[in-house]
């Protein structure tokens, strides 16, 4: 048994101890990379990535997965803009809109992924072409803002020790994170979302609420991906719709390298919080170095992915017969649908 | 006798190609009474002109694509680096050749960097390395095959910039333009390399039992090892043929425009390929695979996206009716969905 949880909890340190490693890596290599201020930039930086990434580390541990948070992301800053540029809104009643117009379209794809049986895949890649699709029909061209409240809220920085600041994002993401810990660990749902990732026919069996659980799971992702569009407006001042083109991968890469098993049932709000640390780190070490072109980033991630999967694996076959026993119950299931 | 055998009706719609072609037969039949002229096909410099040559011949590269994907998919697999694969290979055939034109002696004449059969092959090597490292990861490694290609799908955009140092390579030289755009006996060249790449995967995958191997371990990988299938170097094949068959679609793009743009050269390829696969019956758990019908999503999609422009809508908006269509495709092929409501329907026919 205390194997068992030192080898849960293995992965998250492997992930926490290699952003230290990085981070130290940077600190010795280049001046004033330990300054208070750089690890700051790091959440001021991805605070919208991590949002989101929260969300997908729900929808991942259950098992599934969501392509559509870069689009609703796009959407929910071409919504703010245009009803703050255009139709002039009150700034709390845009926010609101557009977290509903995101939770809808989780709530959306939820149902149709649960109740119709449609692969999670196949349902989030049509909501994401037509979240992005919607983006284009508000308008095709950049919508910048200058409506007062959003101005000031972007720009709006809270000091702190050591004469650095961080913004009203980072404390977004914060309560996202604390939030999400708590409802991952401490409630019947987050235990839900485990049971499903682990297998969802024992779920039901198991007399869980899997429906709504999963309806739930994909409308929260919709919602945080909303709100990292809100958080992202803050930090673009813009409404454009090939933002957070690609950020689903850099989501799902978050969530993996902070230690979350794509096949479901494993995985941290915590450790996901560190993977997108990780890719914030790589992006500014490449920034510090100065020689290296942009796309090393990708290369780095890549490779850094690859060495995560094979951890992961070596983990998975430390722990024995557990992933083995999958593709049975999958055989089973695929006879019941047959029958 | 008579009553135990199904009716024609239900033989035609249990058919697995019926929902695809009828979904193919449904858009062109829009088109029939929407855009005119959609169907004139005409002859200009001795090739085949008009909407519909023009439909195959875009669809090539997805068609193509979703033929590897058929076959990764049966193993119950996934390939989402198809995308980053086309656009490996059409940076290094576009670096590879380069070419320019050169004078001499009041002949123009067009210069390669390399040979052009020796860029292929090497933007095809480049391809089948991909695709074994995908294969390796799936089958040696034993990573699930969405975390083995995410890796390739992250890196690969890198790894293609990296070729072209981050610019859009531009091609200039004529004889490689001929893969994506000329013609041979009047219908585009790059057709020919589909219908070589289904009909050579048909006769393997039909005429032998390797395509009954592959359903088996797409069903049960556990079982098929048991019955002395060698699973693990069967997926190595499939993905090694998927990215294959990425890296011809990469050339076909890259000849079409002319130039390699290691950014957004196959940009969400991998998504429209699954789609194609998908909407062609084939299930994402693996087990059967069709990959006649996964040629005729592919065809959809492209019929589907031409048919916006044509009917004039603004092509920003093509996503959002690709989304819908999507979605009603989706719905119909859900059999959750049509028991709920064709059920209830037979349910009040059989009442009345």
């Amino acid at each position: 048994m205390i194997g068992k949880i030192s080898v849960k909890y293995l992965s998250l340190l492997v992930t926490i101890g290699l952003f230290l490693l990085m981070y130290g890596f940077g600190s010795v290599m280049y001046t004033g990379f330990l300054s208070p201020q750089v690890f700051l930039n790091l959440f001021i930086d991805n605070a919208f990535l991590g949002i989101t990434a929260v969300g997908m580390t729900f929808v991942i541990i259950s098992g599934g997965i969501d392509l559509s948070v870069g689009s609703v992301i796009a959407l929910s800053t071409m919504v703010s803009a245009h009803l703050l540029e255009v139709s002039h809104w009150n700034p709390a009643l845009v926010m609101l809109a557009v977290l509903v117009i995101g939770s809808a379209l989780g709530l959306a794809m939820g149902c149709l992924i649960h109740y119709f049986e449609l692969p999670p895949f196949i349902v989030t890649l049509a909501g994401m072409f037509l979240a992005r699709g919607l983006c284009y029909v508000i308008s095709i061209n950049t919508i910048t803002i200058t409506n007062d409240f959003y101005t000031n809220l972007s720009q709006y920085r809270i000091p702190m020790p050591g004469g650095s600041f961080i913004s009203i994002n980072v404390l977004i993401l914060f309560a996202v994170v604390a939030a999400a810990i708590y409802l991952a660990h401490y409630t019947r749902f987050g235990r839900t979302v485990y049971a499903i990732g682990g297998s969802e026919q024992s779920a039901v069996l198991m007399g869980l609420p899997v429906a709504r659980t999963k309806v739930l799971i994909y409308t929260m992702s919709g919602f945080l991906s909303a709100l990292a569009g809100v958080v992202f407006t803050f930090y673009m001042l813009s409404g454009y719709g090939l933002h957070a083109v690609g950020m689903e991968m850099d989501a799902i890469a978050s969530v993996v390298i902070g230690g979350t098993l794509l096949s479901g049932g494993v995985g941290y709000v915590f450790g996901t919080l560190f993977g997108v640390l990780i890719l914030g780190t790589i992006q500014t070490l490449i920034v510090f170095q100065g020689t290296l072109s942009s796309w090393w980033t990708k290369i780095v991630i890549g490779i850094l992915l690859f060495l995560f999967c094979v951890l992961q694996r070596l983990f998975e076959t430390g722990k024995g017969l557990k992933i083995k026993d999958k593709p049975a119950a999958k055989a089973s299931e695929l006879g019941a649908q047959a029958s | 006798m008579t009553q135990t055998s199904p009716t024609l009706y239900q033989r035609i719609t249990s058919a697995k190609l019926f929902w695809p072609l009828l979904a193919l037969a449904l858009l062109l039949a829009f088109n029939l009474v929407f855009t005119k002229g959609f169907f004139h096909i005409s002859i200009r410099d001795g090739h085949l002109y008009g909407s519909l040559v023009d439909i195959l011949n875009r669809a090539a590269p997805l068609m193509l694509i979703a033929i590897g994907m058929t076959l990764v998919i049966a193993t119950s697999g996934i390939d989402i680096s198809v995308g980053a694969v086309v656009a490996i290979s059409g940076a290094l055939v576009a670096m590879l050749i380069g070419g320019t034109l050169v004078l001499k002696g009041g002949v123009q004449s067009y210069v390669t960097l390399v040979p052009m059969p020796v860029a292929i092959l090497a933007a095809l090597a480049a391809s089948a390395l991909a695709g074994l490292w995908n294969g390796l990861l799936v089958s040696r490694v034993g990573m699930q095959p969405i975390v083995a290609t995410l890796i390739l799908i992250v890196a690969g955009r890198g790894v293609a910039q990296l070729i072209t140092n981050g610019q859009i390579i531009t091609i200039y030289y004529k004889p490689y333009f001929y893969i994506g755009n000329g013609f041979l006996l009047g219908i585009p060249f790059s057709l020919y390399m589909v219908l070589a790449v289904l009909l050579i995967t048909l006769l393997v995958t039909r005429k032998t039992a390797l395509g009954l191997f592959i359903e088996s371990i797409g069903i049960n990988p556990r079982a098929s090892r048991m019955t002395g299938i060698n699973a693990k170097n069967l997926m190595l094949c499939v993905y090694t043929f998927c990215a294959v068959c990425a890296g011809i679609a990469g050339l076909i793009v890259c000849s079409n425009v002319k130039s390699a743009d290691g950014n957004n050269a196959g940009l969400y390829f991998e998504l429209d390929a699954i789609l194609a696969v998908v909407l062609g019956g084939t299930s994402m758990t693996g087990g059967k695979f069709y990959l006649l019908g996964s040629v005729v999503g592919a065809l959809i999609i492209q019929t589907l996206t031409t048919t916006i422009y044509a009917i004039g809508v603004p092509p920003e908006i093509t996503l959002v009716v690709k989304a819908v269509v999507v979605f009603l495709v989706m719905m119909f092929q859900s059999q959750k969905f049509r028991r709920v409501v064709f059920g209830k329907l037979s349910k009040q026919v059989a009442k009345s």
